[in-house]
C-alpha cells in the first residue's frame, strides 16, 4: 500500500495520530526576515569593501611616481564630523517615526540628507583640489587608483543611501510614512553600516596610508 | 482529506486575468511574470541545464580536436574561446544556478513554508542571471568591438592579469565576460541572501534548527559562504574594469601593479566557490541516501558540523592555486596542510553516508545509484585533491591535465553525479512524472562509463607533462592513447544525456504519475500534492522531529520520542 493514503491528518493540525497530548508550541517566533536580509547584505558589503580596503593597504609606498599621500591628503574632520553626526539625527527620526510624530521625522531626516550632502560636497571639493593643484588622476599613479576607487566606492553608497532618505522625505512630507517604522529602521541601519564604513576609510586612507 | 475542507482561492488568490489572451502567450506570460519559488526553481534549473549542454558541445568539441596529434580541426584561437567560455559557463551558468534552483525550489517545501522570504528579490536574482549569461553568449556575435579585435572572451575562466589588460585583451571580448560575471553574482548574492532570510524566519512551527533537514542546513551553510566568498571576485573585477576603461593600473605591472594580487582576490573567491558548487551535492546526497537505504542519517550532528567544518576551512586554503608563482616557504607550508585539513570534515561526510546505508535495506533506484557512484568518485577526486596540496608534487604537475583530471572529478563525478541523482529523486515532485527507470539506468551507466573513460586516463598524460590548454601536440611523447581514449569517453557522455533529455520529454509527455510521495520519503516536501500548489500548504504544517513524515505514517513509533 502507498504510504502517501495515510498522510495528510496530523501535519496540518496540532493533534497527534495516536492520541498523545499535543506538544504545545505556544511561543514561535522568529527574526524579522528584513533584518536578517539586511544583516546579510552587510556581511557581503563589509567583504566587498575589505577588498578595497586590502588592495589600498597593499599598494601603500608602490607608486612609481608622484604625487604621495603624504603630499597633497588632508585631514577630513569636518566631513567626518558630518557623516557621524549624520548617524545620531537619521537615529532620532528613526524614534519620532516610532512614536509617530511626522512632523518631527521630517524635520530630522531632513537634517541627515543635508548633512550627508555636505559630507559628498566636501569629497567633491576634495577631490577638484587633488586634480587640479596636484594632477592626481586615476591613472596618474597606483596611490590615485586605490585613492579614488576606495573612496569613490563608500561615497557611491552613501549616494544610495542619501536617495533612500530623500524617499522617505518625501513619503512623510506626503504623510505616507506613517506605520512605516521598520522599514525605515533597516534604512537607518544601513546608514550607520555606511557611516562605520566612512571610519575604517577614514583610519586607513588618512591615518595609516599617509 | 483535511485539506479539502479548505478552499485554495481563499489562501492564494490566483494570479490576476493575464493580458494575453492565447494559451500559448498566457502561459509564457505567467512564467515571466512569476514570483513564485518553484517556478522560479524550475526556471533556475531548466537554465542550467540548457547551459549545461551548450557548454557541454563546447567541451565536446575541445575533446575531437585533441584526439589525435597536430590536428588542425579547430584553430588555436578558437581552442582558447572555448575553454574560457566552457569554463566559464559550467561555473557560472550551471552550478550556480543549479544551486540557486534546488534552495528555491526545495528550502520552502521543506522548512513549510508558502514562499521564499522575498518573491519579488527572487525573480530578479532569476532574470539578472539569465541577462548575465545571455550576455556572455552575446559576445560571440558583439565581441569584435570597434576595434575589430577577438570575439568570444579568451582569457580562460580565471583571467590572469595582465592579460586581461587592454593592452593585451583588445576589443571588447573581456569586457563582456566581465560584466557578465558580475551580473551573475548579483543574482547568486540575491538568491543567498533570500535563502538565508527564509531558512532563519520562515520556518514552520516546531521546526527548530535542531529538526530541519540536513539538506535546508547545507543550504544555510552554502548562502552564508557565497555571502563572503563572491564579493572578492566582483570588487575584482570592479578593479578589472577601472584599469580597462578609466586606466587605472590595479592589475597593470607596467605602472607597479600587481598581477598576484589579482590571483589572490581570483582565488580568494575560487577556492571556496568550489565548495559552494560541491555543498548542495552533499546536501541532494544527505536527503537521498537516508531514504534508499530505509535508515536515518548517520550522525546528523556531526554531519552539520562537518558541512560547518568544511565552509570555514575552506575559505583559509586559496593559494594552494598559487604554489607556483613563488611564495615564502611559510605560506606554502600553510596554504599546504590547511588544503589537506578539508580532507577531515570531508571524510567525516563520506563516512557518515557508509554509515547511513550501512546495515540499511538499500534500494537500487535511480537516484540512489548516482549518489553511490558519487561516494566513489568524490574520494578519488578527494584523494588527488591531497596529492595536489603537497606544494611539491603540485610544482610538478600544474597547470597540467593531472589537474584538469582532479577537478573534473570533483565538479563531474562528484557533483553532476548528485545533481542528476537529486533531479530523479525530486522530478516527481516538481511535475507529478516519474522519469523512467530504464532511461535512468541507461543515462547512469553510460555516464559511468564515458566519465571514466575520459577523466580516469586524463591522469595519466598530465603525469607525462601534457600542460592544459594547448589546442594540439606533438605525437611520440605517450600522449596519443590516453587523449584518444578520453576523446572516446565523450561519446558515451553524450549519449547518456541525450538519454536524459530523452528521459525528460517522454516523461513530461507520459510518464508515470508520481503521486505525493513516491519514495516514501520523510522530509516535508513529499507532504503535499506533486506539482505542490502555488500556496504549498493548505495549512501550515507543525512539526514533532527531524523526520516529520516519518511520525506522520509510523504513529506507533514516531522519531520526536528519541529526539
Amino acid at each position: 500500500m502507498s504510504p502517501s493514503s495515510t498522510l495528510p491528518r496530523t501535519l496540518q493540525g496540532d493533534t497527534v495520530a495516536n492520541g498523545e497530548e499535543a506538544e504545545q508550541i505556544t511561543a514561535w517566533a522568529l527574526p524579522d526576515r528584513g533584518k536578517v536580509a539586511v544583516l546579510c547584505l552587510f556581511m557581503t558589503e563589509f567583504s566587498l569593501f575589505s577588498i578595497f580596503v586590502v588592495a589600498y593597504i597593499f599598494y601603500i609606498g608602490k607608486s612609481l611616481t608622484g604625487p604621495t599621500p603624504a603630499e597633497t591628503l588632508e585631514l577630513p574632520i569636518w566631513a567626518t564630523i558630518c557623516l557621524l553626526s549624520s548617524s545620531v539625527t537619521v537615529a532620532i527620526a528613526e524614534r519620532a517615526l516610532k512614536s509617530n510624530r511626522i512632523q518631527r521625522f521630517t524635520i530630522w531626516t531632513g537634517a541627515t540628507i543635508l548633512l550627508g550632502l555636505e559630507f559628498l560636497r566636501q569629497t567633491a571639493l576634495e577631490w577638484r583640489h587633488l586634480i587640479n593643484d596636484f594632477h592626481l588622476t586615476i591613472t596618474t599613479n597606483l596611490f590615485g587608483t586605490t585613492f579614488y576607487s576606495l573612496v569613490g566606492l563608500h561615497a557611491s553608497h552613501v549616494v544610495i543611501g542619501l536617495s533612500m532618505l530623500m524617499i522617505a522625505l518625501v513619503l512623510g512630507f506626503r504623510g505616507s510614512m506613517r506605520g512605516q517604522s521598520r522599514r525605515f529602521e533597516l534604512l537607518s541601519w544601513y546608514w550607520h553600516f555606511v557611516d562605520a564604513v566612512w571610519v575604517a576609510v577614514f583610519t586607513v586612507v588618512y591615518v595609516i596610508g599617509r | 482529506m483535511a485539506t479539502t475542507t479548505y478552499n485554495p482561492q481563499t489562501i492564494a488568490p490566483t494570479s490576476p486575468a493575464s493580458p494575453a489572451s492565447s494559451g500559448v502567450t498566457s502561459k509564457l506570460h505567467e512564467w515571466v511574470v512569476t514570483v513564485d519559488h518553484k517556478r522560479l526553481g524550475i526556471l533556475y534549473i531548466g537554465s542550467a541545464l540548457f547551459f549545461f549542454a551548450v557548454a557541454g558541445v563546447l567541451a565536446a568539441l575541445m575533446r575531437a580536436q585533441l584526439a589525435y596529434p597536430n590536428l588542425h580541426f579547430l584553430e588555436p584561437d578558437v581552442f582558447n574561446r572555448l575553454f574560457t567560455m566552457h569554463g566559464t559557463s559550467m561555473v557560472f551558468l550551471v552550478g550556480m544556478p543549479f544551486f540557486a534552483g534546488l534552495a528555491n525550489y526545495l528550502t520552502p517545501l521543506m522548512i513549510g513554508a508558502r514562499d521564499m522570504a522575498f518573491p519579488r528579490l527572487n525573480a530578479f536574482g532569476f532574470w539578472i542571471f539569465l541577462f548575465g549569461g545571455i550576455l556572455l553568449y552575446f559576445s560571440y556575435i558583439a565581441g569584435p568591438g570597434l576595434a575589430g579585435h577577438g570575439s568570444a572572451p579568451d582569457v580562460g575562466w580565471f583571467a590572469y592579469a595582465p592579460l586581461t589588460e587592454k593592452a593585451f585583451s583588445r576589443g571588447t571580448s573581456t569586457d563582456y565576460w566581465i560584466l557578465s560575471i558580475i551580473l551573475t553574482g548579483i543574482g547568486t548574492t540575491a538568491s543567498a541572501i533570500n535563502t538565508i532570510a527564509t531558512i532563519i524566519s520562515m520556518r514552520c512551527k516546531g521546526m527548530t534548527l535542531a529538526r530541519m533537514p540536513l539538506f535546508v542546513w547545507i543550504m544555510l551553510v552554502t548562502s552564508s559562504m557565497v555571502l563572503f566568498i563572491l564579493p572578492p571576485l566582483t570588487a575584482g573585477q570592479i578593479m578589472l574594469l577601472l584599469d580597462r576603461f578609466l586606466g587605472a593600473h590595479f592589475f597593470d605591472t607596467q605602472a607597479g601593479g600587481s598581477a598576484i594580487l589579482w590571483q589572490h582576490f581570483f582565488w580568494l573567491f575560487g577556492h571556496p566557490e568550489v565548495y559552494v558548487l560541491m555543498l548542495p551535492g552533499f546536501a541532494c546526497a544527505s536527503e537521498i541516501i537516508p531514504v534508499f537505504s530505509r535508515k536515518p542519517i548517520f550522525g546528523r550532528a556531526a554531519m552539520i558540523g562537518a558541512t560547518i567544518g568544511i565552509g570555514m576551512v575552506s575559505s583559509g586554503v586559496w593559494a594552494h592555486h598559487m604554489f607556483t608563482v613563488g611564495m615564502s616557504p611559510a605560506s606554502n607550508i600553510y596554504f599546504a596542510v590547511a588544503s589537506m585539513a578539508v580532507g577531515i570534515p570531508t571524510g567525516v561526510k563520506i563516512f557518515n553516508w557508509l554509515g547511513t546505508m550501512f546495515g540499511g535495506k538499500i534500494r537500487f533506484d535511480t537516484p540512489m545509484l548516482f549518489c553511490i557512484a558519487f561516494l566513489f568518485q568524490f574520494l578519488i577526486a578527494g584523494l588527488t585533491g591531497i596529492m595536489l596540496a603537497v606544494a611539491p608534487f603540485d610544482w610538478q604537475v600544474t597547470d597540467s591535465y593531472f589537474v584538469v583530471a582532479h577537478f573534473h572529478y570533483v565538479l563531474l563525478g562528484g557533483l553532476l553525479f548528485t545533481l542528476f541523482g537529486a533531479l530523479y529523486y525530486w522530478f516527481p515532485k516538481a511535475t507529478g512524472k516519474m522519469l523512467s527507470e530504464r532511461l535512468g539506468k541507461w543515462h547512469f551507466w553510460l555516464l559511468v562509463i564515458g566519465f571514466h573513460l575520459t577523466f580516469d586516463t586524463l591522469h595519466f598524460p598530465g603525469m607525462l607533462g601534457m600542460p592544459r590548454r594547448i589546442y594540439t601536440y606533438a605525437p611520440g611523447r605517450g600522449w596519443e592513447i590516453y587523449n584518444l581514449i578520453a576523446s572516446v569517453g565523450v561519446i558515451f557522455q553524450a549519449a547518456a544525456t541525450l538519454c536524459l533529455v530523452w528521459n525528460i520529454i517522454s516523461s513530461l509527455r507520459k510518464g508515470k504519475p508520481a503521486g505525493k510521495d513516491p519514495w516514501d520519503g520523510w522530509t516535508l516536501e513529499w507532504s503535499t500534492s506533486s506539482p505542490p500548489p502555488e500556496y504549498n500548504f493548505a495549512v501550515e504544517p507543525v512539526v514533532r522531529s527531524s523526520r516529520p513524515l516519518w511520525d506522520l505514517k509510523h504513529p506507533e513509533d514516531p522519531d520526536w520520542r528519541y529526539e
